[in-house]
Parts: C-alpha cells; sequence; structure tokens
C-alpha cells in the first residue's frame, strides 16, 4: 500500500487535487487540502492518487510506500 | 533573564548541570567534571539509552534513536547543538551556554564522533566568548572534531530542526518539507543530527557519571534533571534545574515564590498549556497529559490572577501567527485566523458560536504544516480554551472575571 505525502511548503492550494480525490481530501476554508484520515490510499483509489501526484501543478504531492516503521519522528 | 536561582532548603529543586562554580571557564570545568573518558559512538548511545536521556529541546524524544538512526546512514554526519532559543519566554539554553557552556561542548563531540562536522548554532550575540572557548579547547587538545559557529537568527522558528539545518548549510532557516528525514538526508545530503545544548549538556554529565547516576534524579519513566525557566508572576525570574516530577510549587518558590495569587500556569512555553496553579502538580510529562501539556523545553509562566488568561493567550497566539514562516498555506492562513478568532473572544467581541470557531480552526490547522508550528500553537489555544472556561463563560456574556480587568 501506499500514503500520499503533502509538502505543505510546496502546495498552493487550488485544491485540485480534492477534487481528483474526494474520499481522501476535503477543501479548507482558502483551498488547501484537508486529510480525511491518514491519507492511506487504498488500492482501488490508487489510480486517482497517482493522477493526483501528476497533475499537482506545484508538485506538491508524493505518494510514498507504506514501510513498518520510519525513522525518528521529529518536532 | 539568565540569573540561575538558589533552592530554597527541602525542596525538590537539584542542582548538576548548573551545580558548582559555573563561570563558564575551562579550567574551572576540568577542575569540576575532569576530561571525558574515551568512548566510541556505540558506546555513547548505549550510554544515552541506558539513562533513558530524551530530547529537552521541546519533543522529548529519545536521544539514543536519534543517534542510532544517524550512525544507520552510514556517512559521516553533519552534527549541530541547537542553541537558538527561539521562545521569547525561555532563557535555559542562553543560561547554559553562559554559565556552563564546555558540558555544551563536551556532548557535541560525544554526539559528532566519525562527524564531518560539528556546529554550535547560537545567536550571534553570543559568539565572542564561545570563540574564544571553542578556540582554547582545540588548543588543549579536547576537541578532535572541530567546532564552528554558525549563527540563529532571533526568529520563534529558526530553531526548528529542519530551520537549523538549513541555516547550517547556509540557506534561510526555515523549516523544510519532511519526506526524506534529516537523520537520512539533510539539506546538504549528508545524514543531519540536530540536539538541544541541553541535551548535549547531559549527555557530557552521563559519559562522566553513568546511567544510574543520571536516573537517581527524576522519575523512573522520565528519569534525570531539567532547566526550567520560570517567568510571569515570580519575586527571582531566572533558570532553576529539577528533576522530572518536580513538584510545580517548588519550582515557583525556586524562583522566589508567586508575587500574588495565580489562577493558572504555562508549562512547556508557546507551544505548551495552561495547568491549575496546583502546588503540588507534578512537572512530568505523565502527570501533565491530562492537560495537554508537557514539560517540553521547561517554559513556566505564572498568571496571576488580576491577569485574563484568555488575552495573555491571544496575545501569544497573535505573536506566534506572525512567526509563522510563510512558507505552508494552511499555517499562514490558518493561525492569524485563529489568532484573530481568539482576540475577538478576549475583548468580549462575542458572537454565537465564537468558541466552537476557535475549536474548529486550532483543529483545522494541525498536523498541516512541514514543521509543528501549527500543532504547538492549537495545543496552546485548546488548553486556554479548557483551562479558561469560566473566562469564556463570562465573556460570551460580556463580563471579565480577570480581578484587574479594566473593561
Ligand atoms: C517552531 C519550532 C521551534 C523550535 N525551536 C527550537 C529551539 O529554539 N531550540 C531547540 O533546541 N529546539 C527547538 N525546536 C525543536 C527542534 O525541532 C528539535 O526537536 C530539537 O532541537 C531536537 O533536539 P532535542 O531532541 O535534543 O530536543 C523547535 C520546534 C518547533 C516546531
Ligand atoms: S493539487 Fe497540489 S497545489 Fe493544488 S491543492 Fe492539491 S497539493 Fe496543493
Ligand atoms: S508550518 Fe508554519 S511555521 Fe512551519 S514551516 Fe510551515 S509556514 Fe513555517
Amino acid at each position: 500500500m501506499s500514503r500520499l505525502h503533502v509538502d505543505w511548503t510546496a502546495c498552493d492550494g487550488r485544491g485540485l487535487c480534492a477534487e481528483l480525490l474526494p474520499e481522501l481530501l476535503a477543501e479548507d476554508d482558502w483551498g488547501y487540502p484537508v486529510p480525511k484520515g491518514d491519507l492511506t490510499v487504498p488500492p482501488a483509489l490508487e489510480p486517482a492518487a497517482r493522477q493526483a501526484v501528476d497533475r499537482c501543478p506545484a508538485l506538491a504531492l508524493r505518494l510514498t510506500a507504506v514501510s513498518a516503521e520510519r525513522a525518528p519522528a521529529s518536532s | 533573564m539568565t540569573s540561575v536561582v538558589e533552592a530554597p532548603p527541602g525542596s525538590r529543586v537539584q542542582l548538576r548541570l548548573l551545580a558548582g562554580t559555573h563561570d563558564g571557564r575551562l579550567d574551572s570545568h576540568l577542575a569540576q567534571h575532569g576530561r571525558l573518558p574515551v568512548l566510541d559512538a556505540a558506546q555513547v548511545i548505549g550510554l544515552a539509552r541506558d539513562a533513558g536521556l530524551t530530547g529537552r529541546g521541546g519533543a522529548g524524544f529519545p536521544v539514543w534513536r536519534k543517534l542510532s538512526a544517524v550512525a544507520a546512514a552510514g556517512r559521516p554526519p553533519v552534527v549541530i547543538a541547537n542553541g537558538a532559543e527561539g521562545e521569547p519566554a525561555s532563557g535555559k539554553d542562553r543560561a547554559l551556554l553562559t554559565y556552563a557552556p564546555n558540558l555544551v561542548l563536551d556532548g557535541l563531540q560525544l554526539a559528532a564522533l566519525g562527524a564531518q562536522s560539528a556546529v554550535l548554532y547560537v545567536p550571534a550575540a553570543a559568539h565572542r566568548p564561545l570563540q574564544t572557548l571553542i578556540d582554547a579547547r582545540r588548543r588543549a587538545g579536547l576537541d578532535r572534531v572541530p567546532v564552528r559557529l554558525v549563527a540563529a537568527p532571533d526568529a520563534f522558528v529558526a530553531g526548528e530542526e529542519t530551520a537549523a539545518a538549513a541555516a547550517v548549510a547556509g540557506r534561510g532557516a526555515v523549516p523544510a518539507d519532511k519526506l526524506v528525514r534529516i537523520t537520512e538526508s539533510g539539506p546538504g545530503g549528508s545524514p543531519t543530527l540536530v540536539q538541544n545544548v541541553e541535551t548535549l549538556a547531559h549527555l557530557a554529565m552521563i559519559a562522566r557519571y553513568g546511567p544510574g547516576w543520571f536516573r537517581a534524579a527524576g522519575t523512573a519513566d522520565e528519569p534525570g534533571t531539567f532547566l526550567a525557566t520560570i517567568s510571569g508572576a515570580v519575586a527571582s525570574p531566572g533558570v532553576v534545574e529539577a528533576g522530572y516530577g518536580v513538584a510545580l510549587g517548588d519550582l515557583i518558590s525556586a524562583a522566589g515564590g508567586a508575587t500574588s495569587a495565580l489562577s493558572a500556569v504555562l508549562v512547556g512555553g508557546y507551544h505548551g498549556g495552561w495547568v491549575p496553579a496546583a502546588a503540588a502538580l507534578p512537572v512530568s510529562r505523565a502527570a501533565l497529559t491530562a492537560y495537554g501539556a508537557s514539560p517540553g523545553a521547561g517554559v513556566i509562566v505564572a498568571l496571576p490572577r488580576h491577569a485574563c488568561g484568555l488575552m495573555e493567550t491571544a496575545r501569544i497566539a497573535g505573536y506566534l501567527a506572525d512567526q509563522a514562516a510563510g512558507q505552508c498555506g494552511p499555517c499562514v492562513n490558518g493561525l492569524p485566523r485563529l489568532a484573530s478568532t481568539l482576540t475577538d473572544l478576549a475583548h468580549r467581541r462575542a458572537r454565537p458560536g465564537l468558541p466552537a470557531e476557535v475549536d474548529r480552526l486550532a483543529r483545522l490547522v494541525t498536523g498541516r504544516g512541514a514543521c509543528r508550528h501549527p500543532d504547538g500553537t492549537a495545543r496552546l489555544i485548546l488548553s486556554a480554551m479548557h483551562a479558561f472556561e469560566p473566562d469564556v463563560a463570562a465573556h460570551l456574556a460580556g463580563r471579565c472575571l480577570a480581578a484587574g480587568a479594566s473593561r
């Protein structure tokens, strides 16, 4: 499985991703995406997620493999 | 605010890092603690793990796990001692770098075994005496890895770890996206370790006196001492050292005692939480979780009863909104909206649904930034809405409960 990652420093909040992936993302008051969960992408949504990543104008989205444990969380 | 306050008799305040002469000189340091024992990187990781040492910069993350992650990257790391201390209510890192800088520099060497470079990241105003000391230590053959000073700008987020790493790499001191952890690959491509200066000073003590000695202070789950910066309505604001679990009242009395009746205490600083002014309340993660707070970086602010907690929180929220690094939409837009909504409540510009709107905005910004600045700001505000619940009700009815309220 994979997970969607938003680079908030890059996202410019045009909300395209929320339109392509309404199951995973809503839009906030300013047009920025709001994750509805932890952004784990179920297999059925994988194609839509890939499309969102490819079409994000700010290159702010990534799909990452969900691995067992990630290195230290930071603050 | 760098005075070290004296421990009143009978209190659980306990000086370790700040014990002894603390004049910052190399000769008195060596007379007091001697040279560091010779250790390898694996031994340092083992000591940090056995001691249960956690980060003193706010997040409280286990040090051995970060050391291991950097070692596992398999390339010489950049190691950064973080003394940026961007938090206005904190003075403990400055005090430590003034009174016991050699412990910090010892700890930096321990964390930097095998590193390509070691950096002390502190405000430029502190550089001159530190450079003199760094030169003296190098001449004395104390520091195998050369230490470089890098200036930390005076901004709240400049001490966030990816911001520190960026500044050290010669870029602006702003936080970065964390898809790739800096412990794997920092801004310059090298694995990067960022530890708070106090964390490193504790590491230097553990290397000399052992994990068992370290664990003799604090609680079984949260061992060791921490530096607290105590301010607000106290007679002698300053920096104090105590074991985790110390009673809040002991910290307040170490700072000369409260100057008037207190209505609440802010613990953990501007990203912390409001707790009741209860003398017996233990200052530990375990005891403070119930209030949505944690010891954080040891900032304690005593709020007198004649001040309004909502006003004070609104003031801090406005400052924090101003300090957003201008990068992430939800933070840049959300924090000012959150601060102005809280300010409306503080100024009794009541409208229906105001508290619910504060709550909604706080939850909306949480987790939606490159760094945890929105999360910390939201935590502070949510704790205020809880701790000052009677004040919220009074403000909605157009009144203020604070004795000194002007209108
Ligand atoms: C907005 C923000 C500001 C921070 N400022 C500081 C700081 O001034 N000094 C510091 O040591 N840590 C600061 N931190 C925490 C660091 O990101 C990091 O966790 C810490 O330096 C790691 O060291 P430690 O594990 O030894 O605590 C800040 C975190 C955030 C989110
Ligand atoms: S498509 Fe990209 S830039 Fe647009 S809102 Fe989504 S993440 Fe942000
Ligand atoms: S979350 Fe806020 S403070 Fe942190 S990097 Fe983004 S804009 Fe800056």
